[in-house]
């Protein structure tokens, strides 16, 4: 599958769970199937609320073999105002809303002898999608999900269907009375730990897990990446004179190339070094893989496919 | 798009290979400059490119059918050359998905796929196969899901599993390889795998390769061209088959020098795999003999002059030594010193 840009969605149903959980069941506007979504992967949606875009990411909780439509469940935290409070008050059945292909960076291990699923509040969402397979595959597995006490019916009902038979236990009583370091050590070699919620859980887990010897390769805790973009900043592209507004989630080299020059490129990774770019005054965030350390203490050179400005201007000599 | 394929084509014994017009003209040519060395060139892999060998997901030619055959025959022989580790076996349906679901877009005269929930049928007409099966079950394909697909299939695959911030190649379809072997290489790491490349190692291109692998995503595939020298039309040069291809090089003179000297061009895609988070590498490989080259200006100069000044190392990593002065003198005369335009395309629409 090579992705042709932004899929367009159509929100086909919004199902309340509870008072503060929804799931949204999102198909292909144009019909047709969409990209295969494996367990784990997460789609980047873009929200146009009435003053501003939103750029938000949501763990996928349909099963892969599922092509005909995607599913989210999102949670709405009171006060909030952010692309979760608009999908929960601005959108209706019927809407339609853009999504990057999905990308998955907490993917099941393929080895592993046992997998231990560790969920906390919504982070059930990527575990969801995770059971539909471990249960087809028969693999070994053990969940829990810390809950607070008025979650525990509805995660009950989410985790209902692959319960029969399973090691499913939910927490009701927090963080405080979870025995995270008990469950960690009584678990076989060759488990793979998967853990996914708020991020004092996720070092905690990660944290007790080193301290009791399991290897970081064992230990995986959601992601949805580090954000390609940044904080804006103008670019003065010195030789040309011109100035470049670089947006929040745009790299260098595409504000440079929105503007119609074609600048040198090549992986639009950070890896092959085409894109170099002498730098005359500012201050570059470094992300790439291609410059040394002596040269990126240097600050004479950016890579434009990755690396940002630290200052609000980086002059170019280009 | 409509291909006329030639299935009497051999790659052994007689060697019955030729390339149309057209096929010359979508030859990947690996030299975008006048002077080769390593680097990273990774791009990503979009539809469109600077010859058709570029134009879809995977690419299919003339020699579609022949190769086919050419597989069947190396794989009956040794069938080692298809190694899947079990735990790749999500891989594997991925891989087939992904063949299957790029040929049916690109090519609908030539391959259909038609799917009723998981029951899926495929049918490949140049090889003349109509095959329903249950997404899923191995058990309902001739050959485990890898195989079959691949079979099917240019050039060869490979499957790489993600662990522990490295790539292990845990699987692979390996018959027309550049000299290297599935059966020594499986199981090994990234770097591991990559051996003695000389000057590359130092150079880091490896580590910066593997560190955007890592990062590799779904629906973004990359490609990068990559070339060596083979004696006749030859696609399975590999270790295994060394009695048999190593004489071919003691068989070239200055007079069959233009027919018998192939350069062997690799175009490799990578793609993240969504199910198993595998990344499945194609080495696709093509062939042009230096006489079939030298029908094209650009491409004639270039090549003299890049063969002229590689460096010696590389030369030696290649195999060139012992013939490189007999192409150079083949390729001389050809070469009236003009410039050339940069990038690999022809710079002609027809021969
Ligand atoms: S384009 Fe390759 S490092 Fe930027």
């Amino acid at each position: 599958m090579i992705a042709d840009g932004p899929i367009p969605l159509r929100v086909h149903d919004i199902e309340s769970l509870s008072p503060s959980l929804k799931r949204f069941s999102l198909t292909a506007l144009h019909g047709g199937e969409l990209p295969t979504a494996a367990p784990g992967a997460h789609i980047m949606l873009t929200l146009r609320g009435p003053d501003r875009v939103m750029k938000n990411a949501y763990s996928l909780v349909s099963p892969a073999a599922c092509r005909d439509r995607y599913q989210i469940i999102v949670r709405h935290v009171a006060q909030s105002r952010g692309g979760s409070a608009f999908l929960h008050q601005g959108i209706r059945p019927g809407d339609v809303i853009e999504a990057a292909p999905p990308v998955n960076l907490f993917p099941l291990s393929q080895s592993a002898r046992k997998h231990l699923l560790i969920g906390g509040g919504i982070g059930i969402t990527p575990l969801l999608s995770y059971l539909p397979l471990l249960k087809a595959r028969g693999a070994r597995f053990e969940l829990h999900q810390i809950s607070s006490a008025e979650d525990v019916g509805v995660f009950e009902r989410l985790l209902a269907p692959f319960a029969p038979g399973q090691e499913i236990r939910i927490h009701g009583g927090g963080r405080g009375a979870f025995d995270l370091a008990g469950i960690l050590s009584r678990q076989p070699l060759g488990t793979h730990l998967y853990v996914c919620g708020p991020r004092p859980l996720m070092d905690a887990a990660a944290s007790t897990a080193a301290a009791l010897g399991w290897p970081p390769g064992k230990v995986h805790k959601e992601s949805f990446g580090e954000a390609a973009g940044g904080l804006p900043f103008k670019a003065i592209l010195a030789r040309r004179g011109i100035e470049i507004d670089v947006g929040e989630t745009q790299t260098l080299l595409e504000a440079i190339e929105a503007t119609g020059i074609a600048a040198p490129c090549l992986c639009r990774g950070g890896a092959c070094g085409e894109c170099r770019l002498p730098v005359i005054e500012g201050e570059v965030e470094h992300r790439d893989d291609f410059l040394s350390a002596e040269e990126k203490a240097a600050q004479s050179a950016v890579m434009t496919c990755v690396s940002r400005a630290r200052s609000a201007r980086l002059v170019i000599d280009f | 798009m409509t291909l006329q394929f030639k299935p009497n084509e051999t790659f052994r014994s007689d060697f019955a290979y030729g390339k149309s017009d057209a096929d010359l003209l979508r030859f990947p040519f690996p030299f975008p400059e006048d002077a080769y060395m390593y680097s990273v060139n990774i791009e990503p892999h979009v539809r469109g490119g600077p010859t058709a060998a570029f134009a879809h997901v995977f690419d299919i030619d003339e020699h579609y059918v022949a190769e086919c055959r050419e597989r069947a025959l190396v794989l009956a022989e040794d069938p080692k050359r298809c190694q899947v580790l079990p735990h790749m076996e999500m891989a594997e349906w991925d891989t087939l998905e992904l063949i299957m679901e790029s040929l049916a877009a690109d090519y609908p005269d030539h391959f259909s796929l038609t799917k009723a929930g998981d029951l899926w049928t495929w049918v490949n007409r140049p090889l003349g196969i109509q095959q329903s099966f249950t997404f899923g079950e191995a058990h309902t394909l001739p050959y485990g899901p890898f195989e079959y697909i691949t079979r099917q299939a240019q050039g060869d695959f490979t499957l790489q599993d993600q662990r522990d911030d490295n790539l292990y190649v845990d699987g692979g379809m390996v018959t027309t390889q550049a000299d290297w072997s599935l059966e020594f290489n499986i199981g090994m790491t990234f770097h591991e795998w990559h051996g003695p490349v000389p000057l590359a190692h130092e150079k880091g291109v490896f580590d910066r390769a593997l560190k955007y692998l890592l990062r590799l995503q779904y629906g973004r595939p990359v490609r990068r061209l990559n070339w060596t020298i083979t004696i006749n039309p030859r696609l399975d040069t590999s270790p295994e088959n060394y009695p048999v291809w190593g004489p071919d090089r003691t068989t070239v003179t200055s007079e069959n020098v233009g027919e018998k000297v192939h350069l062997r061009v690799e175009l490799q895609t990578l793609f993240r795999l969504p199910r198993s988070n595998a990344i499945l590498f194609g080495i696709r490989c093509y062939l042009a003999s230096v006489a079939d080259l030298a029908r094209v200006p650009k491409w004639r100069r270039r090549l003299h002059r890049v063969l002229r000044d590689l460096h010696p190392e590389i030369q030696a990593y290649k195999g060139l030594p012992r013939y490189r002065q007999m192409v150079l003198d083949h390729l001389a005369p050809f070469d009236d010193g003009a410039p050339t335009s940069p990038g690999i395309q022809s710079d002609l629409d027809a021969l």
